[in-house]
C-alpha cells in the first residue's frame, strides 16, 4: 500500500514537470514565433522596427528557438526512456529549473541591456558592440547560456548514468555489439539507441559550448585575454551544430515510439537502423566544418571532410527514417489522428530539409549562397516543418483520451494550412537565396521587400494555424489531461 | 550557379514530395505488414550503392579544381587588399578591367564579416570570410563591366546591413 501511494505521487510529481515543460514549451515557441514573424515584416517595410531593436529581435528568436528547441527534445527523449531505464525526476526538474534562469538572463540581457550578438555569439562581437550593449549585458547573455548549458549537460549525464547501469555500455545501448555482430535484438528499444547518440554527441558539443562560453566570458572582463578568432568559431559552430542537430534526433523519437500506435505496426530493430545511427553519431561530429567551408585559412582536409559528411549524413535521414516511415504507412489502415498527421508532417519536414542543406554544403554553391537566406530556408524545413510538427503530435497524443477527438475543421483545416503555409514560407528562404538576398539584414533593398511581404504572409498564417493548436493544447494542459 | 542550387532542390523535393503523396494516397489501404516491408526494403541497399557511386561522382567534380585555388603571383593582374571594420570596407583599389585577375587579401580590424561581391544585378558572385588575425584570399576574374558591390554577409553588429563599398569594372 505503502510503496503504492509513493509510485503514484511519483508519477503525479513526473506528470507535472512534464506539463510545465510543455506549458514553456508552447508558451516561447508562441513568442518566438511572433518575433520570427515580426523580422520578416521588417525586412517587407510593413512594420517599423529599428536596426537595434530588429538585431535585438534577431537575436532573441534564434536563441529563443534553438533554446526550446532543445527543451522540447528533452522532454520527448525523457518520456519515453523513463520506459527503460530509470532517470531521476529531480534531474530532469533541474534542467528546467536551470533553463529558466537561464531564460530569465538572456531576456535581461536582450531587452534590458540591448544584447544583439546573435545566438551565435561569434567572438569578438559580444565585446565589441560599438556602445550599442555594454560588458554586463554580454556576460548576463553568455552566462544565461551557459547556465542553460549546465542543466542539459546534468540531464545528459543522469541519462548516461541510467543506460549504463541497464545496459553496461554505451555503446551497448547504442547497438553496437548487435551491429557487428550480426545478432539483432528487434526488441532493443530504438529510443534506447536514439537517447545513447544524442547523450554521447551532446555531451561532447555542450562542453564544447561551455568552453567559449567561459573563454568569452574572461574575454569580456579582462580583454587582454584573447582568444584564436578561427579556434572560436570551431568551438562554436561544433557546439551550435551538435546542439541544434540533437534536438531533432530527441523529437525524432516520438515518431518511433508513437507512428506504430497509429499505424499498428512496431517499429523492430534492424542492422542498418543501428548502422544509420552508429555512422549518425560520428557524422554529426565531424561534420560542423561545414558551415567554415568561407574560411580558406582551415585546414583543406576539414573544408572537403565538411562538404563530403554532409552528403553521407543525409543519406541514414532519408533511408532509414524516412524509409521506415513510409513504410509504416503504406496500405497500414492508418488511424489519422493529428498526432499521426504531425509525426508524418515532420518526418517529412526534416527528410526535405536534407535536400537543400547538402546543395548548400557543396563548397562551389556556398560560394555564392553561405549567408543568404538559402541557409535559413534550409533549417526552417528542419525546424519549422521537422521539428516543431514531431514536438505537436508528441504533446498531442500524449495530452489526449481516448474518447477526445479533435474537431474536424482543425484536425484538417488546421493541419493543411499550417503544412501549406510553413511550406511556402520556408520555399521563400530558398527563392530569396536563389536572388542572393543576404540572411541577418535589418533593412531592405527596394527590389527584395516584395519577397519579404510574402514571406509575411505565408508566416502570419502559420502564426493562425499553430494557435489554434496551441489554444487547444494549453486548454488540455490546464485540464491535467495527460497519459501517465 | 544559384540556378543550379535552386533547380537542383527543386527536382528532388518534388520527386521526394511525389514519393511521399503517393504512398499517402495508400495509406488508408491494407495490406501485410511483413509483406510491405519485404517489397519496400529490398530495393534500399541498391539506393544506398547508387546514392554512395553519386556522392563520389559530386565530390570529385564540385572539388576540383579545389573552389579555393590559388594562382602562383604572375597569373594575378592586380592585388587588391580589403579590411573590414564596423561598418565600412576598406580598399587599397576600387576598381579593375574585364578579364583581368584579382586577388582581394580580405582581412578584419575587428570582429568577424563577410566579403561578398554582388554584380551590377545584385546577384552574389563570389565571396570570402574577413577575420580579425587571419588573411582570407580570394581570386576573380571579372566578366562584365559595371558597378559591383561588396557587402557584409556575416552579422556584426548594429549597421550590419549598411556595411557596404562599390567596385568598378570597365570594359576591356
Amino acid at each position: 500500500m505503502s510503496s503504492s501511494v509513493t509510485a503514484t505521487a511519483t508519477q503525479s510529481r513526473e506528470r507535472l514537470y512534464l506539463q510545465i515543460y510543455m506549458g514553456i514549451t508552447l508558451a516561447v515557441l508562441l513568442l518566438m514565433l511572433l518575433a520570427g514573424v515580426a523580422l520578416r515584416a521588417a525586412q517587407g517595410t510593413l512594420i517599423n522596427l529599428p536596426p537595434d531593436l530588429f538585431y535585438q529581435a534577431m537575436s532573441l528568436h534564434g536563441t529563443g528557438m534553438v533554446g526550446i528547441a532543445g527543451l522540447a527534445g528533452v522532454s520527448i527523449m525523457w518520456y519515453f526512456l523513463r520506459r527503460y531505464v530509470a532517470l531521476t525526476p529531480g534531474i530532469f526538474l533541474a534542467n528546467l529549473l536551470l533553463f529558466t534562469l537561464g531564460v530569465v538572463m538572456i531576456l535581461g540581457a536582450i531587452l534590458l541591456g540591448g544584447f544583439a550578438g546573435g545566438w551565435t555569439f561569434l567572438y569578438p562581437l559580444p565585446a565589441s558592440s560599438m556602445g550599442q550593449w555594454n560588458t554586463h549585458a554580454a556576460a548576463a547573455f553568455i552566462g544565461g547560456l551557459l547556465i542553460i548549458g549546465v542543466g542539459f549537460l546534468l540531464f545528459y549525464l543522469d541519462a548516461g548514468r541510467a543506460l549504463l547501469a541497464r545496459y553496461g555500455s554505451l555503446g551497448r545501448a547504442l547497438g553496437l555489439d548487435q551491429l557487428f555482430s550480426g545478432k539483432v535484438d528487434a526488441d532493443h528499444p530504438p529510443t534506447v539507441v536514439a537517447s545513447t547518440m544524442v547523450l554521447i554527441i551532446n555531451i561532447l558539443g555542450t562542453l564544447a559550448g561551455a568552453v567559449i562560453l567561459v573563454m568569452s566570458l574572461i574575454n569580456l572582463y579582462l580583454p587582454a585575454v584573447t582568444i584564436d578568432p578561427l579556434w572560436a568559431k570551431n568551438l562554436i559552430y561544433f557546439f551550435g551544430h551538435v546542439f541544434i542537430n540533437a534536438t531533432i534526433y530527441m523529437a525524432v523519437i516520438a515518431v518511433y515510439e508513437l507512428l506504430p500506435h497509429y499505424t499498428g505496426r512496431p517499429w523492430k530493430l534492424t542492422r542498418p537502423f543501428l548502422a544509420a545511427w552508429a555512422a549518425s553519431t560520428l557524422m554529426v561530429m565531424i561534420v560542423y566544418p561545414h558551415h567554415l567551408l568561407m574560411d580558406m585559412v582551415m585546414p583543406a582536409w576539414m573544408l572537403i571532410m565538411g562538404q563530403i559528411i554532409s552528403y553521407l549524413s543525409g543519406l541514414p535521414v532519408l533511408l532509414v527514417t524516412a524509409w521506415g516511415t513510409l513504410v509504416q504507412i503504406y496500405r497500414a489502415n492508418v488511424n489519422w489522428e493529428a498526432p499521426a498527421r504531425f509525426l508524418v508532417l515532420g518526418v517529412f519536414g526534416w527528410s526535405i530539409g536534407v535536400i537543400p542543406a547538402i546543395v548548400d554544403g557543396t563548397m562551389t554553391i556556398n560560394k555564392v549562397m553561405h549567408n543568404t537566406l538559402w541557409v535559413p530556408g534550409h533549417f526552417h524545413f528542419y525546424l519549422l516543418l521537422g521539428l516543431l510538427p514531431m514536438v505537436l503530435g508528441f504533446m498531442l497524443h500524449v495530452t489526449r483520451l481516448p474518447d477526445s477527438r479533435i474537431h474536424p475543421l482543425l484536425e484538417r483545416g488546421g493541419f493543411w494550412l499550417f503544412s501549406g503555409s510553413a511550406a511556402a514560407f520556408v520555399v521563400m528562404f530558398l527563392y530569396s537565396g536563389l536572388h542572393s538576398i543576404p540572411r541577418r539584414f535589418a533593412e531592405y533593398l527596394p527590389a527584395w521587400v516584395a519577397q519579404a511581404q510574402l514571406s509575411t504572409l505565408f508566416g502570419t498564417l502559420v502564426l493562425l494555424s499553430l494557435a489554434a493548436f496551441f489554444i487547444l493544447l494549453l486548454r488540455r494542459l490546464a485540464q491535467v489531461r495527460m497519459q501517465a | 550557379m544559384q540556378s543550379t542550387a535552386w533547380y537542383t532542390s527543386l527536382v528532388l523535393i518534388l520527386l521526394l514530395s511525389a514519393i511521399f503523396i503517393f504512398v499517402l494516397r495508400r495509406s488508408r489501404d491494407s495490406g501485410d505488414a511483413a509483406e510491405v516491408a519485404r517489397r519496400a526494403y529490398a530495393p534500399r541497399s541498391k539506393l544506398f550503392a547508387l546514392a554512395l557511386a553519386a556522392g563520389v561522382i559530386i565530390t570529385v567534380v564540385t572539388l576540383l579544381p579545389w573552389p579555393h585555388q590559388l594562382q602562383a603571383g604572375a597569373g594575378i593582374d592586380r592585388v587588391v587588399e580589403a579590411t573590414a571594420r564596423q561598418w565600412s570596407w576598406s580598399l587599397s583599389e576600387d576598381r579593375a578591367q574585364v578579364g583581368e585577375r584579382i586577388e582581394f587579401k580580405v582581412s578584419s580590424e575587428d570582429v568577424n564579416h563577410g566579403f561578398a561581391l554582388y554584380d551590377p544585378d545584385m546577384q552574389l558572385v563570389t565571396q570570402i570570410q574577413a577575420m580579425p588575425g587571419y588573411i582570407n584570399r580570394l581570386q576573380h576574374t571579372f566578366e562584365k563591366p559595371g558597378e559591383y558591390r561588396i557587402l557584409c554577409l556575416e552579422y556584426c553588429g548594429l549597421a550590419h546591413h549598411a556595411m557596404t563599398a562599390s567596385f568598378t569594372v570597365s570594359p576591356n
